[in-house]
């Protein structure tokens, strides 16, 4: 016999590791993936492997030479990182700039804090938000889809995304109805044929992702559920109270970054609430940010600033909201 | 179906021993009995080197209100009271005793009959459930007497009986079920009059069907109680779980389960009980699992108490090859034990030989703070939160988020992706903040 382990209970632990979450989100983001190398063509390829190589070699100098730990590139989050950020950003944008992002967003919005579970903000948001401020003209050329093996020639090389025209629109005094027709159709927008960042123009592709995540419980309901319920509800009041000038919640839920923001990026379990009640305001509070910063903000889309600022807010809603307790002793109002 | 509401886990059940009869395990050449085998005082030996002893005489007394009589497991001479590496690895004391022949105290009823009429009043039973030392079989060994006596103020309104074994591997208490069954429903009506209640609930977990189906038919013959089939679930079988299912009622935090009517004894503990008030048979054998993936033959052993744990594993085949973690009871809450000569107690339910692999911990990763914890967490705590209050020794803070809710059921560092030690710092943390209540109430 060999010498006994001692140790304290439990003595089993079930099948499961950060690994085993991280890849699982990766395999949860393939489906988009896909869609974005059909419409995107090479473009797409070259952004994502670009990304992805510099976001797994930032980290590994900074863990190596500063942090001096462990290396941690295999654990599946910088990967993460890198296809996200490759999402966020168009599929013609220059090589430097997209190295660019990615050191903002795994040397300084992650490394710097101390590397993974650590970071307050989701990384790949924080190099997304920082090229849009830094480089406007480059991460707002949007290429226009074309499709891989078609035979459609279109003159335009890049277009405005539907959120865009719809701001540009109503800027100029124009009505909704009218605003519409040269939007690309509801089923154009589902499947992901408008413009926009690589990842997040096929609502389909990103939904299917997000089931999966949730079928695997790797994320809860409770932030989509919450998110893209006050999306529906706040654009729907909107809406109803008068529809020449705001648009519906439909086109609201299926354009712009709203599903990769839901199900990739609010759900990010670093920078998101650990109880559910927390996880519930939480994405009640992306929702509403990101309405109004569609509405009325200068930007044409809300979803990263709504998330960052959620970010933020994050510690304060895990002491504010804490898990429902067993046992609790209710104080009994005798009145 | 019913079950407990907030949190929980379903760890793979390997209940590999489950079809294995109880079988009686030979009587060792020489017994430990330590006299600290309850939760609360330790008994006080009456026995000195060179006395004779039958097996059911008392040797160690409980004085103090929590506590429990020690009686001798076997026949044989005392050979010295001397310390001895027990189950949680610490030297504790323990009367030896070298066994010859197995002679009984004449009082014992040895023999099978069933017998059904309960002669004994409310007081009588609770005497005899005290001074015959039965104790708790669940783990915890809480002196059953104690349990049986309701404070004043409170009443008593349903007696619950725990045939969850949520515990993966153990199948003790499921034997119990299938080949006692009688006994042990005689034995809960015997429970039943000392609470005075008209109510007894049996809950067993839905992957015991055949013990389900056997307690409900032979459960019509006795007149309150019922038999409640509960979904799978871990921790369903501590107290504040099963109460919570069984009759949706919460205890309140710090509070004990008389608060909500209830009274919780395990199945072996009610099988004790028939035995000590019908037979006059002391508290000093027990059934006990011995289990294993590699293990030749999982076994469900009557074991005498004091019985080394060397003596069940050379009864099952041996010590697997690769073993190198023995575990005193179940995988989730039993204790890694430091040799296997420890002696089988009173709370002994089962013992586990795990080989290498199974041995270790998971390599320890940053958090990523994906909540698991919290939500498998069946109190409703923030186990990341208070082990990492206990690391940085803010033991106030880990108290005002109520660490001492903890019943250390292990779910939270079972669930961890991180593989973090989540329960060794909250256990930590338990203690410490223990410490901190006790001190604040002397000033």
């Amino acid at each position: 016999m060999n010498l006994l382990t001692v140790s304290g209970s439990p003595h089993i632990h079930e099948d499961n590791s950060v690994k085993k979450v991280m890849y699982g989100v990766v395999y949860a983001l393939i489906p988009a993936m896909l869609v974005s190398v059909y419409f995107f063509g090479f473009d797409a390829v070259r952004v994502l492997l670009i990304s992805v190589a510099a976001c797994l070699l930032f980290e590994w100098l900074i863990q190596k030479y500063l942090i001096k730990g462990p290396a941690t590139i295999n654990d599946g989050s910088a990967l993460i990182t890198g296809i996200l950020l490759a999402f966020n950003v168009p599929s013609n944008l220059p090589i430097w700039i997209i190295i660019v992002g990615a050191f903002v967003a795994i040397g300084i919005a992650k490394m710097s804090f101390g590397g993974l579970g650590k970071n307050p903000f989701n990384p790949a948001l924080v190099g997304r938000v920082f090229l849009l401020i830094s480089f406007p003209v480059q991460m707002t050329s949007w290429p226009v889809p074309k499709p891989l093996f078609s035979s459609v020639v279109t003159d335009a090389i890049t277009g405005p995304t539907p959120l865009g025209i719809l701001k540009d629109g109503l800027r100029d005094g124009e009505k909704i109805s009218d605003i519409m027709t040269q939007i690309p159709s509801y089923l154009q927008q589902l499947v992901g044929d408008i413009g926009g960042s690589l990842g997040e123009v096929s609502a389909i592709a990103l939904l299917i992702g997000g089931l999966y995540l949730l079928l695997r419980k790797i994320i809860t309901w409770q932030i989509p559920v919450a998110y893209l319920g006050s999306v529906i509800i706040f654009t729907g009041i909107l809406w109803l109270a008068n529809p020449e000038q705001f648009v519906n919640p439909l086109f609201h839920l299926i354009t712009g970054g709203l599903m990769l923001g839901v199900f990739f990026m609010a759900t990010d379990m670093v920078s998101s609430p650990m109880s559910s009640k927390g996880q519930i305001i939480f994405g009640l509070g992306c929702g509403i940010i990101t309405v109004v910063i569609r509405i009325w903000g200068a930007y044409p889309e809300g979803v990263s600033f709504a998330i960052l600022i959620m970010n933020a807010l994050t510690p304060l809603l895990n002491n504010s909201f804490k898990p429902k307790r067993f046992g609790e002793i209710v104080k009994i109002d005798h009145k | 179906m019913k079950t407990f509401e907030l949190g929980g886990v379903h760890p793979a059940e390997n209940k590999i021993s489950e079809n294995k009869a109880i079988e009686v395990l030979p009587i060792p050449k020489q017994v430990q009995i330590p006299v600290a085998q309850n939760l609360g005082a330790p008994s006080v030996p009456i026995v000195n080197k060179g006395d004779e002893v039958k097996v059911g005489q008392l040797i160690a007394k409980g004085e103090a209100f929590i506590s429990s009589n020690v009686h001798s497991s076997v026949s044989g001479k005392v050979l010295k009271i001397d310390n001895v590496n027990d189950q949680s690895g610490y030297k504790k004391p323990a009367i030896f005793i070298n066994v010859a022949g197995d002679e009984w105290e004449e009082n014992i009823d040895r023999s099978d009959t069933l017998i059904k009429d309960i002669t004994a009043s409310k007081d009588e039973i609770i005497k005899k459930v005290h001074k015959l030392g039965i104790v708790g079989l669940g783990g915890a060994a809480f002196p059953s007497h104690v349990k049986l006596m309701v404070p004043k103020g409170k009443k008593a309104e349903a007696l619950i009986i725990n045939g969850v074994e949520c515990e993966p591997y153990l199948t003790a208490d499921h034997r119990v079920m299938l080949e006692k069954a009688d006994e042990l429903l005689v034995g809960t009506k015997i429970l039943m009059k000392a609470l005075g209640v008209e109510k007894g609930f049996i809950g067993i977990e839905n992957n015991k069907p055949d013990a389900i189906e056997h307690l409900s038919k032979l459960s019509k013959e006795y007149k309150g109680i019922e038999v409640y089939p509960l979904k799978v679930k871990y921790p369903q079988g501590g107290e504040k779980q099963l109460i919570k299912a069984l009759t949706n009622r919460e205890v309140p935090s710090g509070k004990l389960p008389i608060e909500v009517g209830c009274v919780v004894q395990n199945v072996g503990t009610a099988l004790a009980v028939y035995e000590a008030v019908q037979k006059n048979k002391p508290l000093f054998e027990r059934v006990v699992t011995i289990t294993g993936k590699a293990v030749k033959n999982p076994s469900n052993f009557l074991v005498r108490i004091g019985t080394p744990i060397s003596e069940l594993i050379e009864a099952s085949g041996g010590t697997p090859d690769k073993t190198s973690k023995i575990v005193g009871g179940g995988p989730m809450m039993g204790k890694a034990l430091v040799t296997p000569d420890a002696p089988i107690v009173k709370g002994s339910s089962g013992v586990l030989l795990f080989d290498e692999k199974e041995s270790k911990r998971v390599e320890e990763k940053a958090c990523i703070r994906c909540a698991g914890c919290i939500k498998v967490c069946p109190m409703g705590l923030e186990p990341v939160l208070i082990s990492q209050l206990t690391k940085l020794e803010m033991y106030e803070e880990a108290e005002k988020n109520n660490i001492m809710d903890c019943i250390e059921c292990g779910s939270c560092q079972y669930t961890c992706p991180s593989g973090k030690p989540l329960l060794d710092y909250i256990r930590l943390g338990k203690f410490k903040v223990g410490q901190i209540i006790r001190n604040r109430g002397k000033k």
